[in-house]
């Protein structure tokens, strides 16, 4: 269970304050308004930022000191996912070793971890040489071997096409089922959302509310979400 | 290989690897110490004899020779100064770190020799050098008055440039800053040191240099080019007399006696003509090269005595900046 | 997002600094602590001070000037050769200071090209001696610098700006006003700061160029105390005031400017739809002919008349250039071991101290280094027996203001772009040095370095002061040659110095780039 008990992250004078819990294995949309502070949520919960007040717990560890490597998560950015200068092997091998040389067998963690998202044959190429929906899909490869036990996306697909967006979050939603990782991704487009979270929840106001079922939310919105959907 | 593994920044010990023969120091100034300069020559020979080993250590020029030993003070690790010059031995005597010598030697230079610390080795007169071809004034007011272009050096940081200061001060005395602001349409630039001057002059930008009355014997004898002459001016010219000395804190004192004796000697008199492009402070037996009987000989030397010469440089130099500063 | 946000140890790049800093300001403490009674500033030294800065300020306000439609015309002007054009017009700012005095009159000087262009109309020989002469020389060294500067931020301006204003039909002026007016108010005055900057410490230049005692500068006073007057007290406070000049300077130019560096793409031209005009296109091809001629026509010279003496050069002075290349070799090492931790540490934006100090070395007058390192080895070992590395040391020092501001730029754009990423996957400092700032600096490195070995060639530095007669560099093999008379070797030494320091810079840029990813 991911806890978020009675935080305050403020920078400047925008202040954002959570008192919430996440159920382990859960999928969970944020949404809200645009500068209601949806990012700045996960990036607490990564441990870019700090906190005014408050403890973020996972399964009663608190996470609230420990810098962002040594969390049980694993963020995807809305660019700069992967290195340029590396090959999709060393991407993705970054998530098991980033400080050494990869063992035969964590290779071959590696290999699977490629192949399981359709790029057995890509792993020698620089991102520069993939298409955009490849480059995402060695980022979920990473995600994949890294076995963090939470996923936060802020948007890492918000370049890419329509088609090529659902594809993603689909085979994000396969991934996170098959390895039971709670799920947490911002999301402009409630369709999304509904797509692959059961569950979302509201950042507006300076308030991030506690999830709730996504239909639920979406189809009777509080008045600050209602203006954001138009 | 030498070169490469100083290079390199292994610090081969040379002295260590000497040390079963006794080493004389010799700060001299840089030019001495090139591979055109005496000092290849001059090591050899000394060396050949003396049982020792010769270290040069050359450091930039004259000025920067004296401030190297002031810096060093009295634990210098030099034996022998060699290159100072008359204008300087005033203040290298205030010092106190200089021995006395008891060496004589049948010098030919144009005026008498007494000092009692500093030796002279060569000597020269500062002189316009022109092309041949052109016809020059022949003396510094005729200078300022016509529309020939000189390239001087600047006093504070070169050798000949306060040299240039005493020979005005030498001729002229209190009528010096109305010479000076006469020369001063003359005067095309001031550079650091001789060499800027002297290859600014060969690139054609000025008409004369100032250099000495032994710089057309190079060209001439080096390069086989009669093309360069120096001007005579009839109000006489300065002479410049370089200097060497031992440094009372020597550890090596006869070598050091030696090395001065040697110094006098036909072996290095004969190598300085044509390397130092001076004239030799005892005339070596074998004369002196062929072209030098081409060179102008001044009528008159001017010269102020080392005590002169330290007090009349701070007003020769101020008079100077007051009238090139206007 | 401070407080933990960046996979980066300031720690080296701090202990670089300070023994930077230990080297600066250590030295002229040396020397200040050796010296005796001192006269003080006298007025000859107060109007040193007034020249040094009038000449400076004339000296940047023209190179800037006249680089504005320089790097404007070579913004948006494509044609066969451009690329090398923009490498050539970097030679002159690592061409060592003597080369570039007598490549400089060769065409611009009494008897020189123009001179004598202007005799064959009955014109009299250019004046080229005073103040404007000087001013000259510098706007020759530092137009390059400028041009470098003014381009980067010309090619900074997304294209999209440009196609919108082509949408607009907004031309000329109203182009100007609107997209290169903001640019220029952003590049400008920081690089007005930098050549400021570079030129408070002019010397030889200032004296062979200003024609008389007028031109003295701080440099020059500095000499003067040290060798006419033995004034150690002036020389050190002399020196201390330089440091304080330039630190001002410095610090205003990183106020101002964003911290962008002088650097890579510069070869790319953006796609512009405005200036087709006639008048336009023959306005920016009659700059960039004229740059092109005044920065080429002395680098020229040079090697027209070093070309006699290059295949005659005596022995002595190949074994000099080889003692050049070590020299120049161990420089650069020693100036990315600096340079390179101290960038990182920049690039966390948190130690504005560290980048102040870099740029202490374009204050540092090298006699004071010299002569305080001099004090300071002396007591412990021969200072000859280490003149190529302290050599070696100095010129490393020098370079680094300069290698800052080419690596500072990068090494930010890395640690923003790819910190969090590396903090979330638990990387470490040195893998994210090693694995990640390396190698995406690469360009800058290898552009640093090659600037770096270039200028550490070139320069004559402190050899002079701690050399025997067993070693020498290529520079001061050339003065020893220009010492003997020997003007027609001492020219081919100096090309042969110009063909190194190209050479040096060619092959670490290239290096740099190759295979390098965008």
């Amino acid at each position: 269970m991911l806890k978020l008990e009675d935080i305050i992250i403020a920078t400047g004078d925008f202040t954002l304050a959570a008192d919430l819990t996440v159920a382990p294995g859960s999928s969970v949309a944020v949404i809200g308004p645009s500068g209601a502070g949806k990012s700045t949520l996960l990036e607490a919960i990564a441990g870019f930022r700090d906190l005014r007040r408050g403890h973020i717990l996972w399964q009663g560890q608190d996470l609230t000191d420990l810098p962002p490597g040594k969390r049980p998560v694993a963020m995807l950015f809305q660019d700069g996912n992967l290195f340029p200068h590396l090959t999709a092997t060393q991407n993705v091998g970054l998530g098991l070793r980033p400080n050494g040389r990869l063992t035969p067998s964590e290779h071959e963690q590696v290999q699977s971890a490629l192949s399981r998202v359709g790029l057995a044959d890509k792993g020698a190429r620089k991102p520069a040489e993939l298409s955009g929906g490849q480059q995402s899909r060695v980022a979920l490869a990473r995600v994949l071997v890294q076995q963090r036990a939470c996923l936060l996306l802020d948007e890492p697909f918000a370049a890419l096409g329509p088609a090529l967006k659902a594809e993603m979050l689909d085979l994000v939603a396969e991934l996170v089922s098959e390895t039971g990782t709670t799920l947490l991704m911002v999301s402009h487009e409630p369709e999304d959302a509904r797509r692959i979270a059961a569950q979302a929840l509201l950042v507006a106001d300076g308030v991030a509310h506690a999830p709730m079922a996504t239909a639920e939310l979406l189809d009777n919105p509080p008045p600050a979400l209602r203006d954001y959907l138009g | 290989m030498k070169h490469l593994l100083f290079a390199a920044g292994i610090l081969s010990a040379t002295s260590a690897i000497a040390a079963d023969k006794p080493e004389l120091t010799v700060y001299t100034y840089d030019s001495f110490v090139s591979d055109w300069g005496p000092g290849p020559q001059v090591e050899q020979a000394f060396e050949a004899t003396c049982g020792c080993d010769l270290n040069l250590v050359g450091v930039e020029d004259g000025a920067a020779l004296l401030s190297r030993i002031r810096l060093e003070g009295e634990n210098s690790d030099a034996d022998i100064v060699l290159g100072l010059d008359t204008n300087l031995i005033a203040a290298a005597m205030e010092t106190g770190l200089f021995a006395p010598h008891s060496i004589s030697a049948d010098y030919t230079l144009p005026i008498e020799w007494t000092d009692t610390t500093f030796l002279p080795y060569d000597w020269g007169y500062f002189a316009f050098v022109h092309n041949a071809e052109t016809t020059v004034p022949s003396n510094f007011r005729d200078l300022a008055e016509s529309d020939t272009k000189i390239l001087i050096q600047d006093p504070r940081s070169s050798t000949p440039g306060l040299g240039l200061l005493m020979w005005v001060k030498a001729a002229y005395g209190d009528e010096t800053p109305a010479i000076w602001e006469g020369l001063s349409d003359n005067i095309v630039t001031v550079t650091k040191g001789w060499s800027e001057a002297y290859g600014l002059f060969l690139e054609g930008e000025a008409d004369m240099v100032l250099s000495y009355t032994t710089s057309p014997a190079y060209h001439l004898i080096a390069e086989e080019d009669a093309s360069k002459a120096a001007a005579l001016f009839d109000e006489g010219h300065y002479m410049q007399i370089e200097v060497a000395a031992k440094l009372k804190s020597t550890d090596q004192n006869a070598l050091a006696d030696q090395f001065l004796n040697f110094m006098v000697s036909d072996a290095f008199q004969s190598i300085i003509p044509t390397t130092n492009w001076m004239y030799p402070a005892v005339t070596p037996a074998s004369g002196l090269p062929d072209g030098f009987d081409t060179l102008i000989a001044p009528e008159k030397s001017l010269y102020l005595p080392a005590d002169e010469a330290a007090g009349a440089r701070e007003e020769a130099l101020s008079e100077w900046l007051g009238a090139l500063s206007q | 997002m401070a407080g933990r946000a960046q996979p980066v140890n300031p720690w080296p790049g701090i202990s670089a600094a300070a023994l930077v800093a230990a080297l600066i300001l250590g030295t002229l403490a040396a020397v200040a602590l050796r010296a005796e009674a001192t006269r003080g500033f006298g007025p000859a030294d107060w109007s040193a001070l007034r020249f040094t800065l009038s000449q400076a300020a004339l000296s940047a306000g023209l190179s800037v000037a006249l680089a504005i439609p320089v790097a404007r015309a070579l913004a948006r002007r494509r044609f066969t050769g451009r690329r090398l054009l923009i490498a050539l017009l970097g030679a002159p700012f690592i061409l060592p200071v003597i080369v570039a005095i007598l490549g400089l009159l060769q065409v611009f000087g009494r008897a020189g090209w123009v001179s004598d262009l202007l005799g064959l109309i009955g014109l009299p020989p250019v004046q080229i001696y005073g103040l404007h002469g000087v001013v000259l020389a510098h706007v020759f060294f530092n137009l390059p610098l400028a041009t470098r500067l003014i381009l980067q931020g010309w090619q900074e301006v997304p294209s999209e700006r440009f196609r919108l204003a082509a949408q607009l039909r907004c031309e000329g002026f109203a182009l100007f006003h609107l997209i290169e007016a903001p640019m220029l108010k952003r590049v400008v005055p920081g690089a007005l700061a930098v050549i400021f900057a570079i030129c408070l410490t002019s010397f030889a230049v200032a004296l062979t160029l200003g024609g008389g005692p007028r031109a003295t500068t701080i440099e020059l006073a500095i000499y003067q105390a040290f060798t006419y007057d033995f004034d150690l007290g002036r020389a050190a406070l002399l020196s201390g005031l330089q440091l304080v000049l330039t630190a001002t300077a410095a610090f205003v130019a990183l106020r101002l400017s964003r911290g962008d560096g002088f650097g890579s793409g510069l070869d790319r031209a953006i796609r512009r739809w405005d200036g087709t005009g006639r008048a336009a296109r023959l306005g920016d091809g009659c700059w960039i002919v004229l740059a092109g001629a005044f920065l080429m026509l002395p680098l020229a010279s040079v090697m027209i008349s070093g070309l006699g003496g290059l295949m005659h050069l005596p022995i002595q002075v190949f074994q000099a250039a080889l003692v050049s290349i070590v020299v120049a070799a161990a420089s650069t090492a020693l100036l990315l071991a600096l340079a390179l931790p101290m960038a990182t540490a920049i690039a966390t934006g948190r130690y504005g101290i560290v980048e102040i100090t870099g740029i202490l070395g374009l204050a540092a007058s090298p006699l004071v280094i010299g002569t305080g390192l001099f004090i300071l080895i002396r007591p412990m070992v021969d200072p000859t027996a280490l003149a190529l590395p302290v050599t070696a040391t100095v010129n490393a020092v020098m370079a680094l203001p300069f290698a800052l501001r080419i690596l500072v730029p990068a090494a930010r754009q890395s640690v923003g772009r790819y910190g969090r990423l590396a903090l979330s996957l638990d990387m470490g400092e040195r893998a994210f040095f090693t694995r990640i700032l390396l190698p995406r600096m690469r360009p800058q490195i290898g552009f640093a370095a090659g600037l770096t070995a270039a200028l550490s060639m070139g320069d004559l530095g402190v050899i002079a002061l701690f050399a025997d007669a067993e070693i020498a560099t290529l520079p001061l093999q050339l003065y020893r040659l220009m010492g003997a008379y020997q003007m027609q070797a001492a020219a081919g030494a100096a090309l042969l110095l110009l063909i190194l320091s190209m050479g040096a810079f060619w092959m670490f840029d290239r290096g740099g780039r190759w295979h390098a990813e965008a």
